[in-house]
């Protein structure tokens, strides 16, 4: 049913529907609605999970890793700093073959200290095995949660993943989300079926100890697995299409990008913006269309470049920079397009909250029609002296 | 589109405010988008919070720049925020204040006053002017109608505090509607 409600809540209620059994997470700005929320479900019954209050964020990952293990589904929400704690647990759920689903409600890392939104957080653990899925609205945030579990949790994947949604711009918006109810949600979902798990009759260990004889064969391993994402999770997107109609079985999607000339590659929220910019510039004449990413981890590197095969020049908004190289997501595309003649320009934007209006989305096409990039969009005037 | 900007100060429920009128805008059949400007607030500390209605699904994710309506909670913020900016012609201003506007108003920018702390203060005994605001936004702007308005008050509160809020808007809403 349409209702309308706050991105963070929205959240709270898919999650809730995903039947966790055990929830583990410490508040952290912007992402402390969504679970805040989940306690007061646990604490008033309306969901059957554990709900373990931990001292930090290491601590948040280090139980859900356990439960995972010993086969729970489980659950966690974080952002930034907290993502940042959670590191060395991060590797770990992904090497022990996890499905843990996270929340990360985007935000910048310091120093300098920030609460605002950009994608830097869970770009940064971009090679941890996490499989990373981006929301446009809240509507994609919700459902993306579905996914996530399934993905996750299919035998031929098993790993983790987050699903990344803009902190304050999504988190904390009011907007029309259709929520599912709890038995459509079941018959899309089923009860979680762990592939293994411990058990003190029957003992195995998880994630011990590799030594350079065996070590590189689990790395190839997750690798395999985490491109194993790329079949499952448009399958998984087709099924949730067939059972509510909305559509997330493409790894990327194309907005107007029929005979564009010029195309705008972004992630997340900024994609909304985007795609006003484009209807402005299309009734101006402009042939400009987007590519949004919606799973970063794995890189649809074959769908990218399709969709960028005919157009002159791709210009890639990263809310993120890999400091001393490029934006994460332009070092991606520039190697999805390798061998080709298209020139890829990057604009780091939209760092630690700075907002992002229609107009900047037209100057950056701009900038890349005159063949500028490799830039840092709107930086202020001091600091190029 | 339509776009709406609430500047507050910390404390004052612009926020909620937002909210409750994107509420009752999409009550009443609209797409509806609500969300605040966080800064480091801290209470008395300026603040700003916008809503964006439209009759398609809104994607635009921007703060708002060219507001078409503008509701200030508290007429001390003129002084020291340009809350005008970006005012459209045609744009309406709600002040809460107990005097005339003596700051320049863009041109074409119509100004209602309206008192909505004495309104506050009368009918829920707080000087919380949230509800008297969106009370004189419904009936300065039409964008929401009342019952619609009172359904999202109704959603936030509980029994009294939800009929004393009512009462806040009806007055406010009836002092715009007679003054038109």
């Amino acid at each position: 049913m349409l209702q309308i409600t706050e991105g963070s809540l929205a959240v709270a209620d898919a999650v809730g529907k995903c039947r966790p059994q055990v929830i583990a997470a410490y508040p952290i700005t912007p992402q402390t609605h969504i679970v805040e929320a989940l306690a007061e479900m646990v604490a008033n019954c309306t969901i059957d999970a554990e709900y373990i209050t931990v001292e930090s964020e290491f601590s948040a990952l280090s139980a859900c890793l356990g439960a995972s293990a010993a086969g729970s589904r489980v659950y966690s929400a974080t952002t930034s700093q907290g993502l940042a704690l959670m590191f060395e647990v991060c590797f770990n759920c992904a090497g022990m073959r996890l499905p843990v689903v996270m929340t990360i409600a985007n935000r910048a890392l310091g120093a300098p200290l920030s609460i605002w939104n950009d994608q830097q957080d869970s770009i940064s653990l971009r090679d941890s095995g996490w499989l990373q899925f981006y929301a446009e609205d809240n509507q994609e945030a919700t459902d993306l949660h579905y996914l996530a579990y399934r993905v996750s949790e299919d035998h031929s994947v098993l790993l983790p993943s987050f699903v990344c949604f803009d902190g304050f711009i999504l988190s904390h918006t009011y907007e029309p989300v259709d929520i599912l109810s709890q038995e459509e949600v079941d018959r899309y979902l089923p009860r979680f079926r762990p592939f293994q798990r411990l058990d003190a009759d029957d003992p195995i260990s998880f994630g011990l100890f590799a030594a350079p004889d065996y070590y590189m064969e689990f790395r190839y391993e997750i690798d395999q697995a985490a491109k194993k994402a790329l079949s499952v999770f448009p399958k998984a997107g087709r099924e949730f299409a067939e059972l509510f109609g909305r559509d997330y079985s493409g790894l990327v999607e194309s907005y107007r990008m029929e005979d564009a000339d010029c195309a705008l590659v972004a992630m997340g929220s900024l994609c909304g913006t985007v795609k006003d910019a484009i209807d402005d510039l299309r009734d101006a004449g402009r042939k400009v269309g987007l590519l949004k990413i919606r799973t970063f981890r794995p890189f649809p590197a074959e769908e990218v470049k399709k969709a960028l095969s005919g157009v002159s020049r791709v210009a890639v908004l990263d809310k993120n920079i890999s400091l001393g190289s490029k934006g994460a997501v332009a070092l991606e595309v520039k190697d999805a397009l390798y061998g080709s003649q298209i020139p890829v320009h990057d604009y780091i934007i939209g760092l630690g909250g700075r907002d992002v209006q229609k107009k900047d989305i037209a100057r950056v096409v701009t900038l890349a029609e005159e063949g500028k990039g490799d830039l840092y969009y709107g930086l202020r005037e001091e600091v190029l002296k | 589109m339509r776009e709406l900007r609430i500047h507050g100060r910390g404390g004052q429920g612009s926020v909620t405010a937002a909210e409750l009128i994107a509420v009752a805008a999409f009550e009443g059949g609209m797409h509806a988008q609500a969300f605040p400007a966080f800064g480091v607030e801290r209470r008395g500390a300026p603040v700003q919070a916008f809503v964006r209605f439209d009759n398609k699904k809104i994607r635009l994710r921007s703060q708002i720049y060219e507001p078409d309506y503008i509701i200030v909670q508290d007429s001390t913020l003129i002084k020291d925020v340009n809350v005008f900016f970006g005012m459209k012609e045609g744009g309406i201003a709600i002040v809460n204040t107990e005097k005339a506007i003596d700051s320049p108003v863009p041109k074409g920018v119509k100004v209602i006053t309206i008192d909505a702390t004495s309104i506050a203060l009368q009918k829920i005994g707080l000087p919380i002017t949230n509800t008297a605001l969106m009370g004189a936004f419904a009936a300065a702007s039409g964008e929401i109608a009342f019952a619609a308005l009172e359904d999202a008050v109704k959603r936030r509160f509980r029994g009294d505090l939800a009929t004393k809020n009512i009462a806040a808007a009806k007055a406010a809403f009836d002092a715009v509607k007679g003054a038109a």
